[in-house]
């Protein structure tokens, strides 16, 4: 009973958070509205007994991914969203196809699923067992994660640095600078 | 007590406003919320399947689609400082050329 109380606390908290993240026109309240959703998610976890997901959920979710966004949001000065007229095959194809999809997913959860129930701390998820299975049985996709997580590092890098900074670096004209050449030539 | 399926109804509806999200919203970062939305909604399915099957497996899985999000989230949110400062508009039908 507690548990169903619980569930039905923290998944409406969720629910609310995920709609509001669609109302809101500016994204810095977008972006909080998702802070409270993976901090309800935190707690859903928790109920399951996934304390060791909990709480990486809360440290790198709604932490440093969230601190990102919102850094991001800031870094660019986001504005509210501006309207622009979408394509109309869009609506007509993309609304219907969600709500057919909606329906598909609720009707097959509903009646072919299994009728299991989930205790309180089913399954208690702690570090050290999730450590052992992580660098006993799953230790070849653990170091693939990280390398993928060092391409992402250069990535990122690469990608937000200025345009052209590296190009400097040689003593050659950036792409700005050669547009700017270009355009005096073109005024002389 | 609660049946499986309620997990997974929960899971469904924040996948569904992840989509709709995806969908309907015109600015780039919102966007990529909404794709942080559907990552969300995923891990709770896992990790309410490894409390029923009683399989840890499912909370490591968590673990790494977490760490696949955060590098999606690194790469993307350079590729979206580098779209505003040769476009300057967040608005992703004002970005509809792959030249300038």
């Amino acid at each position: 009973m507690l548990h169903l109380a619980l569930f039905l606390f923290f998944g409406t908290i969720c629910v609310a958070g995920a709609i509001n993240l669609l109302v809101q026109r500016h994204p810095i309240n977008s972006a909080l509205s998702l802070v409270v959703v993976m901090a309800s998610l935190a707690a859903e976890y928790l109920l399951l007994g996934a304390e060791f997901v909990a709480a990486v959920q809360v440290i790198v979710y709604a932490g440093a991914i969230m601190v990102l966004f919102v850094f991001v949001i800031m870094l660019l000065n986001a504005g509210e969203e501006e309207r622009t007229q979408g394509s109309r095959v869009a609506i007509l194809l993309g609304i219907p196809g969600v709500v057919i999809g909606t329906v598909l997913v609720a009707w097959v959860l509903l009646h072919r699923s299994s009728t299991g129930l989930v205790s309180i701390g089913g399954l208690r998820g702690d570090p050290k067992s999730i450590a052992g299975l992580l660098f006993k049985d799953f230790l070849l996709p653990f170091e693939v994660t990280s390398i993928l997580i060092l391409i992402a590092i250069m990535g990122a890098v690469v990608l937000a640095s200025r345009p052209g900074a590296v190009a400097r670096r040689h003593g050659e004209p950036t792409a700005t600078e050669t547009r700017e050449l270009v355009s005096a030539g073109k005024e002389r | 007590m609660v049946p499986l399926t309620c997990y997974l109804l929960l899971s469904g509806i924040l996948f569904v406003c992840g989509v709709l999200g995806f969908l309907i919203k015109r600015n780039i970062i919102t966007i990529f919320m909404s794709i942080e939305l559907m990552l969300n909604g995923v891990n709770l399915s896992f990790v309410a399947f490894a409390a029923h099957w009683h399989a840890l497996s499912g909370q490591v899985f968590v673990f790494f689609v977490m760490v696949v999000a955060a590098a999606e989230a690194a790469v993307g949110l350079a590729i979206i400082i580098a779209v505003y400062r040769t476009r300057e508009t967040l608005n992703v039908d004002r970005v509809n050329l792959l030249k300038l």
